[in-house]
């Protein structure tokens, strides 16, 4: 893969991802991971300080699966958008078919009948993984700095 | 007293919002009234009230310090060289600084930045700059004395791990505080093994702090709200529980307990109520049952004023409330184990953290629900909550169909507050 195209390809990877989950079906989020994946949503005092509690933390895409099922038919809450504002990619290494990169994100988050509000931002620590059905996350942590949660989290980040 | 100043919070001043003697129709403005709200920090949570404010392991060496919050006063909490505990209220004695801005760390000495007036670890004041002027000029007066003006040090006890702290030094004791059917309970899980530190999470939930500890005092919820108990086996309105109250009402316990053969019952897949659903990963409900546990495999102590200690399954936490004005308050998750746990069980531990917190499957909905209950206190000030399920009296039961916990903690509330 040439580094052009391969900037292409993870750019492209982080706007479906984002589309999925602002617009898009939220069943096929777990589609952006590879069956045994990593994925935390974790806050940044925990992160930094190496204590290994997490917001979220979901190995595999049958705990995704598992949270979707509880997001859509379990937990009750108000009912809210969010708009993911991603910065570029920055790929901290690439070695054969692993890539691990950093992207900033902020997250919008828009409840009925109110103004929009920032819910959370941080960074994407990202393994990215090339797949015969092309670039899949390995692992996803998404660190956030605002580590008091404006109430409750529910939708992935 | 002049007219621009506001006047002492004082029962005497408040109009009492109560329309009766009891405590099982709590009114709105008991959730919304800032001047209440005043007068709540000034008796519970400054008065005579042990607050919890950390676990020991957080400051596992001299001069490691955590901050933290009693009401709306910033505290630290830290370690001594002589091992010991103290915590400080987080303003310097100078101009009032809250000079400790950092959540956690270490240090040799607490320092002021203002003008480097600088602390030792128990709050003694160890010197000032220019002190005695500058080529005789200046300097503090003949009487000042470095003995006077220390940090404001709390009374703290430590019991099994677990620091709590009160501003008036004429509280009595931890042990007669909680009581004996709470103390048991906390020595429960508290039985002096070494802790280990998960980490947190932190929420502000836009609700008025008493409902948090109402939530975990109302055992009809848990069955109805969160749905995900239910469909996946951990609550059935059957399972055998119990109510534990102190004698004043202020603390409570609920304890239950699940399936008698909780391992079999999990690797069987967790028949629910929904016959067919199941979960795609059993490692969510990979519960192991813990010599400790006893019979019972929940346990939620609620202790006034400020945390609840929390035992789900294989899942410990203290949770701290931090008010910060009557409509919000700061929800603080401490997560944490035993020393003495294996890997897996730790692991176990770290899993099962995705049923609580902020995103939790059981207890997003509790924040989200206080959310709301406070928007309708907000529109009706004229309206009292109906606590009446399972009557109107306060005191322990063998079920779990009733808000007996809650009408305590009011009745209790009512007292102290002479409201």
């Amino acid at each position: 893969m040439t580094r052009i195209s391969l900037r292409e390809d993870i750019a492209e990877l982080m706007a479906a991802y984002a589309h999925c989950l602002d617009d898009g079906e939220l069943a096929a989020w777990p589609d952006f991971f590879t069956s045994d994946a990593w994925y935390r949503v974790v806050p940044r005092e925990n992160f930094e300080r190496d204590l290994p509690l997490s917001t979220l933390s979901l190995q595999g895409h049958g705990m995704m699966r598992d949270r979707l099922y509880g997001v859509e038919s379990t937990i009750f809450h108000a009912p809210y958008y969010q708009r993911h504002i991603l910065s570029q990619t920055h790929i901290v290494s690439h070695e054969d078919d692993t890539i691990e990169a950093r992207t900033n994100y902020l997250v919008l988050r828009t409840k009925r009948d109110l103004p929009p509000e920032i819910f959370n931002t941080g960074v994407y620590h990202d393994r990215i993984v090339a797949t015969p059905q092309g670039l899949k996350f390995a692992q996803r942590f998404c660190v956030f700095d605002n580590d008091l949660i404006p109430n409750s989290l529910i939708f992935p980040i | 007293m002049s007219p621009h100043q506001a006047p002492p919070a004082n029962a005497k001043d408040i109009a009492s919002p109560w329309r009766d003697d009891g405590s099982s129709r709590i009114p709105s403005p008991v959730y919304t009234s800032r001047e209440i709200y005043d007068l709540e920090l000034e008796r519970i949570f400054y008065g005579k009230h042990w607050s919890y404010v950390g676990l020991e392991i957080e400051v596992p060496e001299a001069g490691c310090f955590k901050r933290t919050a009693i009401g709306e006063r910033s505290v630290i909490m830290i370690r001594n060289r002589k091992g010991e505990i103290n915590v400080l209220e987080n303003r310097c004695a100078h101009r009032a600084m809250r000079f400790c801005q950092e959540r956690s760390g270490k240090v040799k000495t607490l320092v002021c930045p203002y003008h480097q007036w600088n602390y030792n670890h128990d709050g003694k004041l160890l010197g000032v700059p220019f002190q005695r002027g500058v080529k005789g000029n200046g300097g503090m007066p003949e009487d000042f004395s470095l003995e006077d003006h220390p940090l404001n040090r709390l009374k703290v006890e430590v019991r099994n791990g677990v620091v709590f702290a009160c501003f008036d030094h004429e509280v009595e004791d931890l042990e007669t505080y909680l009581g004996p059917e709470i103390l048991a309970c906390f020595d429960r899980t508290f039985d002096g093994r070494q802790l280990t530190l998960h980490g947190y999470s932190r929420q502000r939930i836009p609700g008025n702090w008493k409902l948090m500890m109402e939530n975990i005092k109302d055992p009809y919820h848990p069955g109805l709200l969160h749905t995900w108990f239910v469909t996946f086996g951990l609550w059935r309105a059957d399972n055998e529980s119990q109510l534990r109250i102190d004698e004043k009402g202020r603390h409570a316990a609920m304890l239950s307990r699940r399936a008698q053969k909780v391992t079999e019952n999990v690797a069987e897949g967790v028949t629910s109520f929904r016959q067919n659903m199941t979960l795609h990963d059993m490692r969510l409900l990979d519960i192991v049952q813990e010599d400790w546990w006893g019979q019972h495999t929940v346990c939620m102590t609620t202790v006034f004023p400020n945390v609840i200690f929390q035992q789900q399954v294989n899942s410990l936490s203290t949770r701290q409330i931090i008010p910060v004005g009557p409509d919000a308050f700061d929800f603080v998750w401490t997560h944490f184990g035993f020393a003495e746990d294996s890997e897996e069980m730790t692991q176990r531990r770290l899993t099962q953290a995705n049923l609580f917190g902020p995103a939790g499957f059981v207890s997003a909905d509790d924040g989200e629900v206080i959310e709301f209950s406070q928007e309708g206190f907000r529109q009706a000030p004229e309206f009292s909550t109906l606590c009446e399920l399972g009557g109107r009296d306060v005191g322990p039961t063998e079920h779990n169909v009733t808000e007996t916990l809650i009408r305590g903690m009011y009745r209790y509330w009512r007292e102290v507050m002479e409201l």
